[in-house]
């Protein structure tokens, strides 16, 4: 039971992952090989603030989500004008950047060696300690994130995200400035991805650099493709799935060592599958 | 007199090291329809494309009511210039009224959208029974309204029309057509419309201008421009 529970706490971080992501890929067609920097931002943000200062969890969370809105903001004004290919190699050295700063910037985040010791959530006297406990508040953080994606998605501002995605130069025509609801998107994408690596965190009670690297963000990129782009729920089902196969891997005699080298097979061949036989992916509304 | 509302002055345009507009002025008056014809690579679209802050200028300028502006393409519409694209470039995956919504977005409130809306709708009634239909599934012709009708919610003062007509089959064409005199008339908005089909544009124009590699060749009325057989010339080289 307890490792059903690690699974789909895992599988709620993920979810938090995914449907952030599907907001700035799949609603406005942003691709962004950089959200596992921002998931790493929130995860070091609650690291250090509940390690080194003791602050609560939630405060530490939103502070991680700042910071993360921040930083992308920062990498948006610069990269978001750019076109296409330029832009997506500018959100892979970012991300590669991020990585760098994290495992170089040894007074605040101990290098390669990471920080451990991290609390568990509390509140009102009550700590998180169990992990059904812990299920049960990502599970509520997984509902909020679900419902303001559709709030968002529903929106008026929603619809001109989607027509950016469709063609960006026929909305602009209409007076909109594209880069600006580009800007917004992709602020909002990081700090959901920051809330997701605060929960991360919290959970594992040790983050180091290396879980949030560019290979990191290409998994996140797969959810959102295997759920279908435009799609909340898909990008849900997606992170439960690309979580529970490989836990399949451990049953079919791999040693552990080579297990993780498949799942990584895995994951590119669930990709290179879905690009041949479903493009649009499990729930999507659009194609690639 | 009419008051002349837009004015492309002098203006040339170069794509890399191409020239495609020479120093070209083409005026619109209040409440006219302006045609620009020639053949493909004239400068027609570009045109356009300067005058809404699309293709950026390298010489001469934009007047709206006799001031000079910079053309910025997201400020043109709050300024009364609308801008439909060739290629009946509707967003597929909206439906048609959301389509119509997104086509107001200079309006200051969403009253004055939702009445606009009623406008174009009173106009193009086809797409009143297709409010709820994604626009991707509708026929080339009600695309070509939808994507006229999105530009109209603006309330324009100057409608700018690249081929209305490009794609579609010659009844649709006619009554394409038929809907763009019609705003002109009802609605006394100004339009400048791209046309490749003589027949259908001369038909309802006021003026017309003839370019041929990024130069004006020829400017006057239909009937005029049909006499001095400079379309033949251009378009057949005879």
């Amino acid at each position: 039971m307890e490792y059903l529970i690690h699974i789909a706490v895992l599988a709620c971080i993920y979810g938090i992952l995914g449907i952030s992501l599907n907001l700035v890929m799949g609603e406005t067609g942003l691709i962004s090989v950089t959200h596992a920097a921002f998931y790493g931002l929130g995860a070091y943000a609650v690291a250090f603030l509940l390690v080194g200062f003791g602050i609560n969890f939630f405060l530490a969370t939103l502070a991680g989500m700042i910071l993360a809105s921040g930083v992308a903001f920062a990498i948006g004004v610069v990269f978001l004008r750019l076109k296409e290919v330029y832009y997506v190699l500018g959100t892979v050295g970012s991300n590669v950047i991020l990585f760098s700063v994290l495992l170089n910037w040894n007074s605040v985040t101990r290098g390669p060696l990471g920080i451990g010791g991290i609390p568990r959530p509390e509140i009102f006297g009550f700590r998180f300690s169990e992990n059904e406990a812990f299920l049960l508040l990502v599970l509520a953080a997984v509902a909020i994130t679900y419902a303001i994606s559709v709030l968002i998605t529903r929106s008026s501002f929603g619809r001109v995200l989607n027509a950016i995605r469709e063609d960006e130069d026929v909305v602009s025509v209409f007076g909109y400035s594209v880069y600006h609801y580009k800007l917004v998107i992709f602020t909002i994408g990081a700090a959901f991805a920051a809330l997701a690596g605060a929960f991360l965190a919290s959970y594992l009670t040790y983050i180091s650099p290396f879980s949030f690297t560019v290979v990191e963000s290409i998994f996140i990129l797969s959810i959102v493709v295997l759920g279908g782009l435009g799609s909340g729920r898909g990008a849900l089902i997606a992170a439960g799935i690309l979580v529970i196969t490989p836990e399949a891997l451990r049953f079919v005699g791999f040693t552990p060592d080579i297990a993780a080298q498949m799942r990584q097979v895995l994951y590119g061949l669930i990709l290179i599958l879905l690009m041949l036989y479903r493009p649009q992916g499990l729930l999507g509304r659009f194609r690639i | 007199m009419k008051e002349i509302l837009l004015t492309l002055r002098n203006a040339s345009v170069h794509y890399g090291g191409v020239k495609a507009l020479d120093s070209v002025t083409i005026t619109v008056d209040e409440g006219e329809i302006i045609a620009l014809m020639g053949p493909n690579g004239a400068g027609k679209s570009t045109a356009l494309k300067a005058i809404f802050g699309l293709a950026p200028l390298t010489h001469g300028s934009v007047l709206w009511h006799d001031e000079e502006i910079v053309p910025v393409s997201h400020e043109m519409a709050a300024s009364g210039i609308a801008y439909v694209p060739q290629g009946r470039q509707v967003f597929k995956s909206l439906s048609v009224y959301e389509n119509l919504e997104l086509g107001g977005y200079s309006l200051p409130n969403r009253k004055d959208i939702k009445n606009n809306i009623d406008a174009v709708l009173h106009l193009f009634p086809a797409l009143k029974e297709k409010l709820s239909t994604k626009a991707g599934l509708l026929s080339g012709g009600q695309q070509q309204m939808l994507t006229i009708g999105r530009g109209l919610v603006a309330d324009p003062r100057v409608l700018l029309l690249d081929e209305p007509s490009l794609g579609l089959a010659p009844k649709v064409v006619k009554e394409v057509f038929e809907k763009i005199r019609e705003i002109n008339k009802m609605r006394n908005i100004a339009i400048i419309v791209v046309e490749h089909s003589i027949k259908s544009i001369l038909g309802i124009a006021h003026r017309t201008y003839v370019l041929a590699n990024g130069r004006i060749a020829a400017e006057g009325k239909g009937e005029s421009i049909e006499q001095s057989k400079i379309l033949e010339k251009i378009f057949f080289a005879f």
